[in-house]
């Protein structure tokens, strides 16, 4: 029996500049500009603003002392969200969301974050000290961070089965949801050479399944930490993933896989496609061929394509929603618009490349990079092509490409900075981002499965949250609007 | 115009009760330049002025 889908993604961002050019004391300066425009007025200043970070009417920002802190930073938003520096990259954790397209509105929302923090913290230090932040995964020298997709999956479902189902879309999604690349960077990618591969990930891959995420990176990570009840819960925390500009990209990424998890979870292992005999080498292969032709054998003796692959996945998550309902991973409706897009993202990548360039960035940044290759006559090594790679995914508005190759925009600007202060209804992060917003001087520590207080007298208060879907506007809303301080919640809690 | 795609989701309890409406907003694929060449003279723009060097310069230490 399938459980709620609840998910969202967690983004490592690239970051160039800042003191010294040190990676980690830029990361701390981004977190820690983030967290004081949060609580100044300065925050609310912005909400008029231009959503493009206009150089005109910028807050004063003369009241900041000149901070140039190196701790490492870790924050917890009003929306729910982490905020912090993990390794030398700032992260931002999405809040736990119910379903695919509410996920893609608040990972729209970390980018914007991003942004907002990447604009006071210039402000902060000398223009030739200047911050940048790339929403990628790698740096183009074999040095790879990433993005994270986390499912919520029943308990019931033996892990071997996850990795049996999940193998195959893992190796082949790629194709739809691949944020491209210009050249090879590790020892394997380099040995073919390649112009361009459809993902930015897929070289580093070495492992079918492991518990590692920085060395030998497995398809299929192990880690088994629910940050929930572990008797009813796994969280599929998936690592394969690219950062996607795209939001349908984003949006079918999700949809897809937690579609294909509610089938494992009600129909079980039986109609998935047979996994590749070698995973590790299917999905580097495929990254490899933007021509789509790369077949590779499979344990049930047949040859594969990635679009093969997915057109089976696409039929499997088809009929079962025609069979069952898809109301684990989100509406009717929804569920529809995850399928039509994602067919036809399926069909235009093989038939008409052209057509899905407004929704797959691997085919929008092939687009602009051998147009421009064309109009300048340069060869596959020059350094501007690879320039144009990394600029796709620059956060800088002045900079940024993927502003300007005309991608289809899902979630509008208005929802998108509505959604940067306030957490979605539908789950536990509900309670934690309102408890961030209205109670700040009480909280001393809150992750996602619980909420501390500090009441200034007697113990420290620790109110759990071990199942993702309470604490939601739902259930918890007319308590924090009768609560006018922490004191008054704890004790309503108690009762 | 291509297409129109807007579908309005009805308010269900059982899911997605902070997202209002389903859109896919194809008045941006619209604007996906039917002229690459537009869209090469922008990228012209705001490409950094020394791409060797900006590419150079990028590097990042591994995370996850």
């Amino acid at each position: 029996m399938s459980v709620a889908k609840v998910l969202g993604i967690e983004t490592e961002y690239g970051i160039a500049g800042g003191p010294d050019a040190d990676q980690i004391v830029a990361s701390s300066i981004i977190v820690n500009a983030y967290a004081q425009e949060g609580r100044t007025r300065i925050n609310w200043d912005f909400e008029g603003e231009t959503p493009d970070m206009d150089a005109r009417g910028l807050p004063d920002l003369t009241s900041f002392a000149p901070i140039v802190e190196t701790h490492l930073a870790n924050t917890v938003l009003t929306n729910g969200a982490r905020l912090y520096v993990d390794h030398a990259h700032p992260e931002y954790s999405s809040p736990e969301c119910r379903t695919p397209l509410e996920a893609t509105l608040y990972d729209a929302a970390g980018e914007e974050v991003m942004r907002r923090a990447l604009m006071v913290a210039n402000q902060m230090i000398e223009t030739y000290q200047a911050i940048s932040l790339y929403k990628n995964n790698s740096d183009g020298k074999g040095n790879s961070y990433g993005t994270h997709e986390n499912y919520l999956v029943s308990r019931d479902v033996e892990f071997t089965h996850v990795v049996r189902a999940m193998v195959p879309h893992f190796v082949s999604r790629q194709i739809i949801v691949g944020a491209g690349k210009v050249g090879a960077e590790t020892e394997a990618g380099l040995e073919s050479d390649p112009f361009f591969q459809l993902s930015s990930r897929a070289e580093f891959f070495e492992e079918v399944v492991g518990l590692e995420t920085t060395l030998k990176r497995p398809i299929i990570n192990t880690r088994d930490e629910p940050h929930a009840d572990a008797e009813r819960f796994r969280r599929l925390h998936v690592i394969i993933g690219d950062a996607n500009m795209s939001q349908v990209a984003t949006f079918v990424k999700l949809g897809s896989t937690a579609l294909l998890l509610a089938v494992l979870e009600d129909s079980g292992l039986g109609a998935f496609p047979a996994m590749p005999r070698h995973p590790v080498g299917a999905v580097r292969g495929f990254a490899l061929d933007p021509t789509l032709k790369c077949a590779v054998l499979c344990e049930d003796d047949r040859e594969r394509t990635a679009w093969d692959f997915q057109d089976e996945l696409w039929r499997l998550a088809h009929d079962h929603v025609e069979q069952h309902g898809g109301d684990a991973v989100a509406s009717p409706e929804e569920i529809q618009l995850v399928l039509t897009q994602w067919r036809e993202m399926l069909d235009g990548v093989r038939d008409d490349p052209e057509s899905v360039a407004d929704r797959i960035d691997w085919v929008a940044k092939l687009r602009v990079i051998r147009g421009f290759q064309e109009r300048h006559s340069l060869s596959n090594g020059d350094a501007r092509l690879q320039a144009i790679d990394l600029q796709y995914h620059d956060l800088r508005p002045e900079r940024s490409l993927a502003q300007r190759v005309g991608l289809r925009v899902m979630h509008g600007d208005d929802a998108v900075r509505e959604a940067v202060h306030n957490p979605p209804g539908s789950t536990r992060a509900y309670f934690r981002g309102q408890c961030v917003a209205r109670y700040p001087g009480e909280i001393v520590a809150a992750n996602w499965d619980s909420v501390v207080f500090d009441l200034g007298e007697g113990p420290l208060q620790r109110v759990p949250m071990l199942d993702p879907l309470r604490g939601t506007r739902l259930l918890t809303e007319e308590l924090l609007e009768t609560s006018a301080t922490a004191q008054a919640l704890l004790q309503a809690l108690d009762r | 115009m291509t297409e129109q795609e807007r579908i309005q989701k009805q308010r269900t309890e059982r899911a997605s009760q902070a997202a209002p409406e389903v859109t896919v907003d194809a008045t941006k694929g619209d604007q996906l330049k039917a002229d690459l060449d537009d869209l090469l003279d922008e990228i012209d723009e705001v490409l950094e002025e020394n791409a060797e060097e900006f590419v150079r310069n990028y590097v990042q230490k591994g995370g996850e």
